[in-house]
C-alpha cells in the first residue's frame, strides 16, 4: 500500500533522514549499503550515499543552504527556491533541497550565480511581505529577517508598492492557539505538510493561484489537531503565531531553560521561556528518541495553567471549616502532630501523576520510617504474578523511537492519539512512510492513521494470546519481523486488567519468541502520567482500593488530583493532608494544605513511560510561600522527629540511585528482560475475560483537560470550548 | 480560404495513392540514401499536397472512422504494431521528429526512455491536449477534424513504450473536441481498434479522455499528472521525470497532440520520408497557426524551415497593410520573445532557425502585428495572462510575474522611470530559470523581447508621460 505520492516517498527514504536512528541494526535488516559517491560542495569532497540531496550533502561538510520550505522531517516541496545554487555543466540553478547528488557533481554554493539567484528569491519574497517587524511576534526569531540580512539585498527597488501597495490577505480564525497574519506568509506550505503528513488533518490547503494563492483551511474551520502548535515553530515568519504568547516577549528578553514535559508519560524535552519570574511560553526542544522536534499542544500551552488556581501559602481548615492560610511552622506542626497521632497502619499516602521522583522517594521513606507501608499510586496495576516487581512488566519496552521501525503495531485499550500524541506521531510515522500496519482492540477512535479495528471486547486479546483467534490481524501478527504491542495502563484498573495483563504478557512473549531479531522488545505498557513509572520504581503499590478500604485516619496526598480519592471514600474522622501545587480535587478536599512547586519550579526527576529518567530544572521559583516538595517532606521529618538522612537535593538522588539506579541513570534507558518470568509468574491469571475494553480520552475535547496544571489553565478551557464550537459547525 | 479549401480537396485525392499497401512508401521519390551524405536542401516549403499529414485539418470531410479510413488512416496499424517496439521508435528516431508541444525534445530519444526493464509497474502514455497557449490552435484542429489520427497515434506510441493506457488530457473549453475526440474513441473500441487485443495485434490498450478545468499551468506536464490525479495542477520538481515516476507513481510519457497524431503516418511512410522536411535536426511537416494582422489567418500544414514571410504570405494572404505594414511577430506562441520586421523578413522556421534570432518555435503559433498595434499593451497583455495562470507554487513565478505585470502596466501609460527598464530586464531574469516550471520562463522571455527590440518605444512613452504629467513617481523613488 502506497499511503503517499511515491515521488515523497522516495525524497523521505532518502539515507541521510533516517540517519539519526541508524545507529539501531537488527539481525534481518541489515541492506547492503550502496557506493557512495563522491560530490564536490565549494570544492571540498564529500562523500555520500546516493539518494542524498544536495542540501544535506552540504550539510555534511558544514556547508548551510539558506532554505524556507525544506524542513527535514516533512516531505520536499522544494517551491521557495531559495536553496538554489550553482551546479556545474548545469545550465540553470538548482534547488539543492530537491535534487540528489550525482556522481562527480561540482556545486557552488558562493558562487555569483547562487548569490544572485538567492538575492533574487529574496526580492521576490519581500515584495509582498508587510514591513510590520516591529509589531510582529516572530520579530528576533524570522526565518526571513535572518535570511534577508544574510543573503538579501542592500536596497530596494519596490517602487511599485507606492503605485498599487502590496498584497493584504485576510486572516484566517484556526482555532484558539493559533494566531494567522496571512499578509505575512510566503507560502512555503509547511504547514499544509505538517496538518497531513505528521498530525494527519488534512485540513489545510492552498486555494487559488499565482498572487491569490492563500494558504488555509478552505471553509473557516479550526485546527483540529492536538499537535497544532507546532506549525507555529515551523513557520518560518509571523504568518502563524501563538495566540496566548500574542505580544507577550520578544526573544531575547526570556531566559531560556531546558526541562522535561510532565502532562502527559512520555517526558518530551522542552523549553521554557520565563521572563520576571514567569513561565511565558514552552517550546520544544530536539530530542531524536523521544519527541522528534514537535511538542502536544497541552504541553505546549497549558502553561498558563502554572499561574492560575496555585496553593501560594500554607493552609489549615479553621473552627468553620474554611480553609485559611497559616504559616508554614503552623501547617507542618499541624501535620506532624496528625501524622504522629495515627497508628502507622491507619496512614496512607497517595502519590498524584505529576509527582516528581524525590518527592516520591522522601514521602515514601518518611512513612516507612513512621512505620507504616501504605504508599500508593493514584493509577492501578495488577499486583498479582510479577506485579510491578519486573520493571518490564509496565514499561514502554519497544522506546518510542524504535516504534518507527516497527511493522506490525497492535494497540489494546488506548486511544495513542490523546494519551501520548507524539507516540501516536511515531506511529503514524511508521505508517506513512514504511508499510506498519496498526490494529487496535478497544473502542473505534480516530487515530489519524488507518487501523484494522478488532473489536472492543477483551476475549480478543485472550484470543491472540492463546493463537485461537482466527482474525487476519493474528495472521500479521505472527508474520510480523518486529511487531509491537501497546496496553493501555486504564484497562488494568478492572477486575479483569490482571487477566487482560498476562494474557498481552503472553502474546507478546509468544511474537517474541519467534522473532529473529532477538533484540527487538514487543511488549508494551502504556502509562497514563508523568510520576507511575518512577512511583513503581521507587516501590509505591499501584492503585487505592485496598488501601482506602482499610479506612485510614490519616491521608497525605501529594498531587493527587485525579479524583480517586475522595471524601465519601474515606472515614468521617479522617485528616486529609494535601500537598500539591494547584488548588485542584484534591486541596478542596484537604485539612491540610501544603503548597508545592510544579515541574517548571524545582530541579526534580521524572521518569517517562520508557523508563527514561529525565530532569526538569528551575525555571522560575515557585510562587508565594510554595517550596519544593522533597524539602517540604523533609522539613516534616523532622518535625516528626524521623528526620530523612538527605539535606540537599544530590543527597537525595543519593538515596534515589539506592532504590534504583536508573532513576538517576539521566537520559538513558536500562533495556528490560524478565519477559518469560513476568509471563510464568502471571499465567496462571489467565482467567477468562469478558469485558469491554473501554479509553477515556476518546475525542479531542477530552485530551486538553487531564490534570491539575492544564484544568487550571484558561488556554485549554478556551480549545475545549473550541472544538466543542466546532463540532457544531457544518464543516 | 477558397484556395486552402481547393488545395486540401486535391489533397486528400492524391493522398488517395498513397493510402496503398505498406510497400507504396516506395511511391515517395527517395531523397538520399543512408550511404550518401545527404544533399543539402535550399529551399523549404511549400509542402506538396500529398506530403500532407492532415488531410482534413479543416474539417471538410467526413472526421468518423468510416472518413479517417477513407483518408488513409488505421491503415496497416496491426502490421505496424507486429513489427515491434524497436521498429517504432527507430522509425521515430529517423524521422527525426522532435516534440510538437513547444520544446522540441526529440520524440524517439523520449520514447525509448519508457523501455528501461520493467519493474512491475504499469507504464502510461499521456496526450497532452490542453492547448492553452495564446494563439495555438492546432491541437483542437486535430481533434475535431482528425480524431482518429491521435486515436491511431495513442496506439502506436504507446505500443512503442509498452504503455497500458493513453490518457488524453483535454482542455476544458474544448467542449466539441472532447466529444469528437470521444466518439472517436468509441468507434475505435467498437471496430476493435483499441481496447482488449487492439486491431487483432494482441496488444491490449485503452485510450481515457480526461477533461481539464481551464488552467493553462495544466499544460505543463507534470501539472497535468497532477491533475489527472485529481490534485490541483501544480508542477512536480524534476527530478524524478515523468519517465520515472508520472502518473499513479509509474512510468509516463507526456506527448502534444500533434506529436501523436503524425507517429501513425510516419510509421506508414516511413521516417526517411518525415526527415526529408526541413532542415536537418528540424525535420519534418508541421502545423503553422498563423493569427493577428493577417488577411486570412489560418492554420495550415507546412514543411519545416518554410521561411516566415513566404509562410504569412502563402498561406495568410500577407500582413495587412502589405509587409511593410509589419511591426512584429511573435513566432511560436504567447510565450516566446517578439521579433522584429527586419528578423521576420529573413528567419527561417524551425527550431535552431528561431533560436538565433533569440526566439523559440514554441508551438509554432504566429501571431502577427502591424503597425496599428501597441506593443507595449499587448505584452502586458501577454503578462497578465500568465500572471493569472501562474500557480502560486514557487517564488519567483508568483511573486515576479505580478510584479512585472504591474510595471508593465505603468509602461503601458509611461508612468516609469526608465530605470526601470533595466530594473524589469533583471526582474525576468530573475525570474527566468529559477521555477519549477517553464511557466516563469515563458512569462519572463515576452518581456525580454520587448525590452531587446522595442527600448526605444517603451522610453518615448516614458518621455511623453513626462511632458504632459511631470515626472513619474517612480522616477523620484527609484
Amino acid at each position: 500500500m502506497l499511503r503517499q505520492p511515491l515521488s515523497r516517498a522516495l525524497a523521505l527514504s532518502s539515507p541521510a533522514r533516517v540517519a539519526p536512528l541508524a545507529a539501531r541494526r537488527y539481525a534481518d535488516a541489515v541492506p547492503a549499503q550502496p557506493e557512495k559517491v563522491e560530490v564536490f560542495i565549494d570544492d571540498q569532497p564529500v562523500h555520500v550515499l546516493p539518494g542524498t540531496t544536495v542540501l544535506q550533502a552540504a550539510a555534511q561538510v558544514g556547508v548551510e543552504i539558506p532554505r524556507f520550505c525544506y524542513h527535514e522531517r516533512l516531505a520536499v516541496a522544494g517551491n521557495c527556491r531559495m536553496c538554489l545554487v550553482e551546479v556545474e555543466k548545469s545550465p540553470k540553478p538548482v534547488a539543492a533541497c530537491a535534487m540528489p547528488v550525482m556522481k562527480g557533481m561540482r556545486v557552488k554554493t558562493n558562487s555569483d550565480l547562487t548569490r544572485k539567484a538567492r538575492e533574487g528569491v529574496m526580492e521576490f519574497l519581500l515584495v509582498n511581505h508587510p514591513l510590520d517587524c516591529p509589531i510582529c511576534d516572530q520579530g528576533g526569531e524570522c526565518d526571513l529577517q535572518d535570511q534577508s540580512m544574510a543573503f538579501g539585498s542592500d536596497r530596494s527597488r519596490f517602487t511599485d508598492i507606492h503605485f498599487s501597495g502590496k498584497r493584504a490577505v485576510e486572516d484566517k480564525d484556526v482555532g484558539p492557539l493559533i494566531k494567522t497574519i496571512m499578509t505575512r506568509c510566503i507560502h512555503c506550505t509547511r504547514c499544509i505538510r505538517f496538518a497531513s503528513e505528521v498530525a494527519g488533518v488534512d485540513d489545510f490547503g492552498t486555494t487559488g493561484r499565482g498572487t491569490e494563492m492563500q494558504v488555509g483551511t478552505y471553509v473557516e474551520k479550526m485546527f483540529l489537531s492536538e499537535l497544532s502548535g507546532n506549525i507555529i515553530d515551523l513557520c518560518p515568519v509571523g504568518a502563524l503565531t501563538s495566540k496566548p504568547y500574542s505580544f507577550a516577549a520578544r526573544p531575547w528578553e526570556t531566559r531560556r531553560i531546558d526541562s522535561v514535559d510532565v502532562l502527559d508519560p512520555l517526558g518530551s524535552n522542552i523549553v521554557v521561556a520565563t521572563r520576571t519570574n514567569e513561565v511565558l511560553r514552552i517550546l520544544p526542544r530536539t530530542n531524536e528518541e523521544i519527541n522528534e522536534e514537535w511538542l502536544s499542544d497541552k504541553s505546549r500551552f497549558a502553561c498558563d495553567g502554572l499561574k492560575r488556581q496555585r496553593l501560594v501559602t500554607p493552609m489549615l481548615k479553621d473552627s468553620r471549616g474554611n480553609l485559611a492560610p497559616v504559616e508554614w511552622e503552623d501547617a507542618v506542626v499541624a501535620a506532624a502532630r496528625a501524622l504522629r497521632d495515627c497508628p502507622p497502619d491507619k496512614l496512607l499516602a497517595v502519590a498524584g501523576g505529576l509527582a516528581d521522583a524525590e518527592a516520591l522517594v522522601a514521602l515514601k521513606d518518611l512513612l516507612n520510617r513512621l512505620g507504616s507501608e501504605h504508599v500508593c499510586t493514584e493509577h492501578y496495576f495488577p499486583t498479582q504474578g510479577a506485579g510491578t516487581d519486573l520493571r518490564s512488566s509496565y514499561l514502554l519496552n519497544t522506546k518510542i523511537a524504535n516504534v518507527e521501525d516497527a511493522d506490525f503495531v497492535l494497540l489494546i485499550g488506548t486511544n495513542t492519539r490523546f494519551e501520548a500524541p507524539l507516540l501516536n506521531a511515531r506511529i503514524r510515522k511508521a505508517f506513512i512512510h514504511k508499510e506498519t500496519d496498526v490494529a487496535l482492540v478497544g473502542p473505534k477512535v480516530d487515530l489519524t492513521y488507518e487501523y484494522t479495528h478488532v473489536g472492543d471486547s477483551a476475549s480478543i486479546v485472550k484470543d491472540f494470546a492463546s493463537g485461537t483467534s482466527s482474525h487476519e490481524v493474528m495472521k500479521r501478527l505472527q508474520q510480523a519481523k518486529r511487531p509491537v504491542v501497546i496496553l493501555g495502563a486504564d484497562q488494568l484498573k478492572s477486575e479483569e486488567g490482571p487477566a487482560l495483563l498476562a494474557y498481552t504478557q503472553e502474546l507478546a512473549h509468544k511474537l517474541q519468541e519467534n522473532l529473529q531479531d532477538k533484540e527487538w522488545k514487543v511488549l508494551n505498557v502504556l502509562q497514563r502520567t508523568a510520576s507511575q513509572v518512577a512511583a513503581l520504581d521507587i516501590g509505591y503499590q499501584p492503585g487505592v482500593g485496598q488501601a482506602l478500604a482499610a479506612g485510614p485516619k490519616v491521608v497525605y496526598l501529594l498531587g493527587a488530583d485525579s479524583g480517586v480519592v475522595t471524601r465519601e471514600s474515606l472515614p468521617e474522622d479522617v485528616t486529609i493532608i494535601y500537598q500539591g501545587h494547584h488548588g485542584d480535587v484534591g486541596a478542596s478536599i484537604a485539612d491540610i494544605v501544603l503548597p508545592g512547586a510544579a515541574y517548571t519550579e524545582k530541579r526534580a526527576t521524572y521518569v517517562n513511560a520508557e523508563g527514561r529518567a529525565q530532569q526538569t530544572l528551575v525555571a522560575v521559583s515557585p510562587p508565594g510561600k510554595a517550596r519544593e516538595d522533597w524539602k517540604i517532606i523533609r522539613a516534616l521529618s523532622e518535625v516528626l522527629g524521623a528526620g530523612l538522612p538527605y539535606d540537599t537535593l544530590d543527597e537525595v538522588r543519593d538515596r534515589l540511585s539506592q532504590v534504583s539506579p536508573a532513576l538517576v541513570a539521566y537520559g538513558d534507558v536500562q533495556p528490560n528482560n524478565y519477559f518469560a518470568q513476568a509471563r510464568a509468574l502471571a499465567q496462571s491469571l489467565q482467567k477468562p475475560v469478558s469485558g469491554k475494553l473501554d479509553v477515556q480520552l476518546k475525542q479531542l475535547e477530552d485530551f486538553f483537560m487531564t490534570d491539575a496544571i492544564s484544568r487550571a489553565s484558561p488556554t485549554m478551557a478556551k480549545c475545549v470550548q473550541a472544538v466543542l464550537k466546532q463540532k457544531n459547525s457544518p464543516y | 480560404m477558397a484556395g486552402a479549401l481547393a488545395r486540401v480537396i486535391r489533397g486528400t485525392k492524391t493522398n488517395l495513392g498513397i493510402v496503398g499497401p505498406l510497400a507504396n512508401i516506395n511511391n515517395v521519390p527517395v531523397r538520399f540514401q543512408q550511404t550518401q551524405a545527404p544533399p543539402t536542401k535550399s529551399k523549404y516549403g511549400p509542402l506538396a499536397d500529398q506530403d500532407r499529414i492532415f488531410t482534413n485539418l479543416y474539417g471538410r470531410h467526413d472526421w468518423r472512422l468510416k472518413g479517417a479510413m477513407a483518408r488513409g488512416d488505421w491503415y496497416l496499424t496491426k502490421e505496424i504494431l507486429l513489427k515491434g517496439t524497436d521498429w517504432i521508435v527507430n522509425e521515430m528516431k529517423t524521422s527525426g521528429l522532435r516534440g510538437r508541444g513547444g520544446a522540441g525534445f526529440p520524440t524517439g530519444m523520449k520514447w525509448s526512455f519508457m523501455n528501461k526493464p520493467s519493474d512491475g509497474r504499469p507504464k502510461y502514455l499521456v496526450v497532452n491536449a490542453d492547448e492553452g497557449e495564446p494563439g495555438t490552435c492546432k491541437d483542437r484542429e486535430i481533434m475535431r477534424h482528425d480524431p482518429h489520427k491521435l486515436v491511431e497515434g495513442c496506439l502506436i506510441a504507446g505500443k512503442a513504450m509498452g504503455a497500458q493506457a493513453a490518457y488524453i488530457y483535454i482542455r476544458g473549453e474544448f467542449y466539441n473536441e472532447a466529444s469528437n475526440l470521444q466518439v472517436a474513441i468509441a468507434e475505435a473500441y467498437q471496430a476493435g481498434l483499441i481496447g482488449k487485443n487492439a486491431c487483432g495485434s494482441g496488444y491490449d490498450f485503452d485510450v481515457f479522455v480526461h477533461r481539464g478545468a481551464g488552467a493553462y499551468i495544466c499544460g505543463e506536464e507534470t501539472a497535468l499528472i497532477e491533475s489527472i490525479e485529481g490534485k490541483q495542477g501544480k508542477p512536480r520538481l524534476k527530478p524524478p521525470f515523468p519517465a520515472d515516476v508520472g502518473l499513479f507513481g509509474c512510468p509516463t510519457t507526456v506527448n502534444n497532440v500533434e506529436t501523436i497524431a503524425v507517429a501513425p503516418t510516419i510509421c506508414r511512410r516511413g521516417g526517411k520520408w518525415f526527415a526529408s522536411f526541413g532542415r536537418a535536426r528540424n525535420s519534418g511537416t508541421k502545423l503553422f497557426n498563423i493569427s493577428g494582422h493577417v488577411n486570412t489567418p489560418c492554420t495550415v500544414e507546412e514543411e519545416m524551415s518554410i521561411p516566415l514571410k513566404e509562410l504569412i504570405e502563402r498561406h495568410a494572404g500577407g500582413v495587412c497593410g502589405g509587409w511593410d505594414n509589419l511591426l512584429a511577430i511573435i513566432p511560436g506562441g504567447s510565450s516566446t520573445p517578439l521579433i522584429p520586421k527586419d528578423v521576420c523578413s529573413t528567419v527561417l522556421m524551425d527550431f535552431d532557425g528561431l533560436v538565433a534570432a533569440q526566439t523559440s518555435l514554441g508551438t509554432a503559433a504566429i501571431i502577427v502585428m502591424d503597425k496599428s498595434t501597441d506593443i507595449v499593451k499587448a505584452i502586458a497583455r501577454l503578462i497578465m495572462f500568465y500572471k493569472h495562470e501562474s500557480c502560486g507554487q514557487c517564488t519567483p513565478c508568483r511573486e515576479g510575474v505580478s510584479w512585472m505585470n504591474k510595471i508593465m502596466y505603468r509602461f503601458v501609460e509611461g508612468n516609469a522611470s526608465p530605470k526601470e527598464i533595466d530594473m524589469l530586464w533583471e526582474i525576468s531574469k530573475q525570474i527566468e530559470g529559477h521555477t519549477i516550471c517553464a511557466l516563469g520562463d515563458g512569462a519572463a522571455w515576452p518581456v525580454q523581447g520587448l525590452i531587446r527590440h522595442f527600448r526605444p518605444e517603451l522610453e518615448r512613452r516614458m518621455q511623453v508621460w513626462a511632458c504632459t504629467h511631470g515626472p513619474s513617481m517612480a522616477e523620484k523613488l527609484y
